[in-house]
């Protein structure tokens, strides 16, 4: 363990990978003195734990129906308590995790990468190309979020990957003007002239040199968006046009639950409070993030 | 043939000329200096002959060859350039080996390994700074690594953009010391540009004055050594300089 | 006569991961209406002390001295509002870079009445009078058309003008400059120093000029401290300089290029020879 340690806090590495290691473990112990982030992280990885185990981890069928024990209040055998169908309700959070976490992960592999590239290009060459792709992006940011998004998934009909698509289509725009305002900052410097020099090509400054810089800042951006994303992919759900029943999304089940929310308040509450729970995670671990990753933004040290 | 040569160079930022009627002729194996304060435009002389100040009228041509206005490939071989501030000129998330790595990579030159460790010695620093991070480095040592990845190409003609005045007088004298040598070594040509006069004395064989985007005066660096310029300007410039035995003992 | 400043055995530290540090390790001395230079390369601790001394070392640094007083008053003690009153009034800093240090929305007169009304109350007519008779103190040419001028509007040596414009209108009796021409040309730099001196001999101030560069240190002082790693290694009379007897003062002395340069190589700091830890 401690020979381990020596070897990853090593001032002279021996190598590429033990630096880079090395690089990481600096950062990930820097993370764990943040008590807020290792909240987030802990909530984070209970909701990847609850997805992956979900068939174990579940009591009952998420959509198996028990009109026998519909509404029942949480118990000893239904903690969250059962909804109109007789379904329980913890079963179906459990399940519904697995959902949110399909949304999350796929409205950040497309957007994330997507909003890097077309702020790095735009930034790094300027003039035209940076007038044309910022007009674009423009256009998306000035509507709102969740009603451009309504727009897209009315156009391409109700459903879950095109709840992701719409998502995903609405979220690149901020991606793409944090990129190009890091770019900006750092276009002009001299790491960027002396690799120009070297006869390197424009692909590879932006690849090599330009994308790597915005990246952590990106990372930072997309963990606190989650919590957004989450919340409009629920809203989607919310309004009938994100995951269809019976799938056990949350915002659906909050849609569903709100008919006997008087009487009945748990059914739609325990899937809200999954929302909550998973957001405030994704934010907690945003913040540590970024007093990690960059640490020019954060304000404390 | 001359390593250097500048005729008649016009440079211009957007609408502003920035530097007019400039010629010079640098010899191989020389070393030059441009000496001026800030704004003369010896700085933007430099860019334009690296390809980073586009906007030229009049003639470059380097070991011979004319020069385009932008950046090309085959030319980073022949020249290269070093920069003021080591803070800024290398990658902050690149370790010391993939900076000097990068070259080699983009020119396609192989036996990367090897080469690196051979550099590494050459500028004096100690492989195990090979792969540490510019953070982990003080301010001379990341200037030996950009001198280093100037010299991976095995270029020529070096472009120095006042490579030493963003550090402390003995981490100055390392950094000249190690210069003066590579030149010798190596048999490079110097285009150092400056506002120290002391160090032109140092490093370099011949001088230029620029003030205001012209160039006012060539002259050896030996006259540095009793004043004897013919300029009005340069003479003002070398005794604020501390350069006048009158004004030396106050 | 008491001195003007008298400092004994003031530390600064900084916490780090591995415990706090000490970037100036107990430096003692006095100051009288004199002109005195510190000298040291970057990380000796030599901005830390100016800092210090007008208690600007912000959290999480903290500083510590056994005696630290200004004309008899002990700056340990004072409230951070009697320190306010101090600062500017009767000590003053010029700092570096005229960009950072001027604000950018307020014209160069409002910033000097600014400084000047924050110690004095005065007509508003005697203000413009006083900014204007300090303008030209600073020999700047057509003070009445500068006063309305913008910072991004003035070059980096009139910037600097400004600056000491603002730090000498209240008249303090202490002026720490910090590198105050480190940012400047060559030209502009010998012009802002002799406004310096000539304006701190006329009004018998003291001066504490802070600097990297030996040699200009050596012209403007009487007495030079030479800055080592937070301690102070060397303290003589700027004239002899030149007999400087610690290693790292002499090193400093011989690796700056001289301008009737013969020498081959530069003699390179032997830094194993002198530091002892």
């Amino acid at each position: 363990m401690t020979t381990a340690r020596h070897w990853l806090l090593d001032e002279s590495p021996a190598s590429r990978l033990q630096a880079n290691l090395g690089h990481a473990y600096r950062m990930a112990l820097q993370l764990a003195r943040n008590p807020l982030a290792m909240v987030g992280a802990f909530i984070l990885l209970l909701l990847i734990l609850a997805a992956l185990f979900a068939p174990w981890i579940a009591p009952y069928s998420p959509l198996g129906q028990n009109l026998e024990a519909r509404l029942l209040p949480p118990s000893a055998q239904h903690w969250m308590g059962t909804d109109e169908l007789g379904r329980d309700i913890f079963s179906r959070v459990i399940y519904g995790a697995r959902i949110t976490l399909t949304i999350v992960a796929l409205v950040a592999v497309i957007s994330a990468p997507l909003g890097l590239l077309i702020g790095a290009i735009s930034g790094y060459f300027g003039g035209w190309t940076d007038k044309l792709l910022m007009g674009v992006t423009d256009v998306f940011l000035s509507m709102p979020k969740l009603i451009l998004a309504l727009a897209f998934v009315a156009a391409l009909g109700p459903g879950i990957e095109n709840a992701i698509i719409a998502i995903a289509i609405t979220s690149w725009p901020a991606y793409a003007r944090i990129a190009r305002a890091e770019t900006l900052t750092f276009r002009n410097s001299e790491f960027i002239s002396a690799t120009r020099l070297l006869g390197a090509s424009h692909a590879r400054i932006i690849t090599r040199h330009v994308l790597p810089l915005c990246t952590s800042s990106m990372i930072v951006r997309v963990t606190l968006d989650m919590a957004g994303i989450i919340l409009t992919a629920a809203g989607l759900g919310f309004l009938g046009l994100g995951a269809q029943p019976p799938l056990p999304e949350w915002g659906a089940m909050i849609s569903r639950g709100r008919t006997f929310i008087l009487d009945q308040w748990w059914v739609a509450t325990m899937p809200g409070f999954a929302i909550i729970v998973v957001s405030l995670g994704f934010c907690f671990l945003g913040d540590g993030l970024r007093d990690v990753l960059d640490p020019k933004q954060g304000g404390k040290s | 043939m001359s390593a250097i040569s500048l005729k008649n160079l016009d440079i211009s930022y957007g609408p502003t000329k920035v530097v007019q009627g400039v010629d010079i002729e640098v010899a191989e194996g020389e070393s030059f200096a441009l000496v001026g304060e800030s704004g003369s435009g010896k700085s933007t002389v430099l860019k334009a002959i690296a390809g980073l100040a586009p906007e030229w009228t009049g003639e470059i041509s380097v070991l011979g060859q004319p020069r385009g206005h932008m950046v090309d490939h085959g030319f980073a071989r022949r020249c290269q350039m070093v920069f003021q501030d080591p803070y800024a000129s290398l990658h902050p998330r690149k370790t010391v080996d993939a900076v000097l790595s990068e070259p080699l990579q983009v020119q396609g030159i192989g036996n990367r390994g090897r080469r690196v460790v051979e550099m590494l010695a050459a500028v004096g620093l100690d492989t195990r700074f090979r792969f540490r991070f510019p953070h982990q480095l003080s301010g001379g040592q990341r200037q030996r690594v950009a001198i280093a990845r100037a010299l991976m190409l095995e270029p020529r003609v070096m472009l120095l953009d006042e490579p030493t005045s963003a550090l402390d007088v003995s981490v100055q004298a390392e950094i000249l010391n190690l210069l003066k040598r590579l030149r010798r070594e190596q048999g490079l040509t110097y285009l150092l540009v400056t506002h120290n006069l002391p160090v032109v004395s140092f490093m370099c064989d011949r001088m230029a004055v620029m003030n205001k985007g012209r160039i006012v005066e060539i002259a050896p660096a030996t006259a540095l050594h009793d004043g004897s310029f013919q300029d009005p300007y340069t003479q003002s410039l070398y005794a604020a300089s501390g350069g006048n035995p009158d004004r030396k003992d106050i | 006569m008491s001195p003007l400043l008298d400092v004994r055995n003031l530390r600064v530290s900084f916490p780090t991961p591995q415990g706090r540090a000490e970037v100036v390790k107990g430096l003692s001395f006095t100051l009288g209406r004199e002109r005195l230079g510190i000298v040291g390369e970057s990380g000796s601790g030599k901005s830390m002390t100016g800092r210090a001394i007008l208690r600007l070392i912000r959290t999480p640094g903290r500083q510590e001295a056994d005696r630290l007083a200004f004309d008899g008053i002990d700056l340990t003690t004072l409230s951070e509002r009697r320190m306010r009153d101090l600062r500017g009034a009767r000590i003053s800093m010029i700092m570096q870079d005229p960009k950072f240090s001027l604000n950018p929305v307020m014209t160069v007169g409002a910033q000097i009445a600014e400084a000047l009304l924050t110690h004095e109350t005065l007509a508003r007519r005697d203000v413009q009078a006083r900014v204007i008779e300090m303008l030209h103190a600073v020999r700047i040419n057509d003070p009445e058309r500068v006063t309305g001028l913008y910072p991004h509007e003035v070059s980096g040596g009139m910037g600097q003008r400004i600056m000491i414009a603002m730090m000498l209108i209240p008249q303090p009796d202490l002026l720490i400059a910090d590198e105050p021409t480190s940012a400047l040309d060559v030209s502009v730099q010998a012009q802002v120093l002799d406004l310096i001196d000539e304006l701190v001999r006329d009004k018998g101030m003291g001066l504490i000029l802070i600097s990297h560069d030996l040699q200009l240190v050596a012209r403007y002082c009487d007495r030079i401290l030479v800055m080592h790693a937070g301690q102070v290694v060397e303290s003589c009379a700027a004239a002899d300089l030149h007999k400087a007897r610690h290693p790292y003062t002499r090193g400093l002395l011989a690796a700056v290029p001289r301008m009737e340069e013969t020498r081959d190589e530069l003699p390179v700091l032997d830094r194993s020879a002198w530091s002892g830890t």
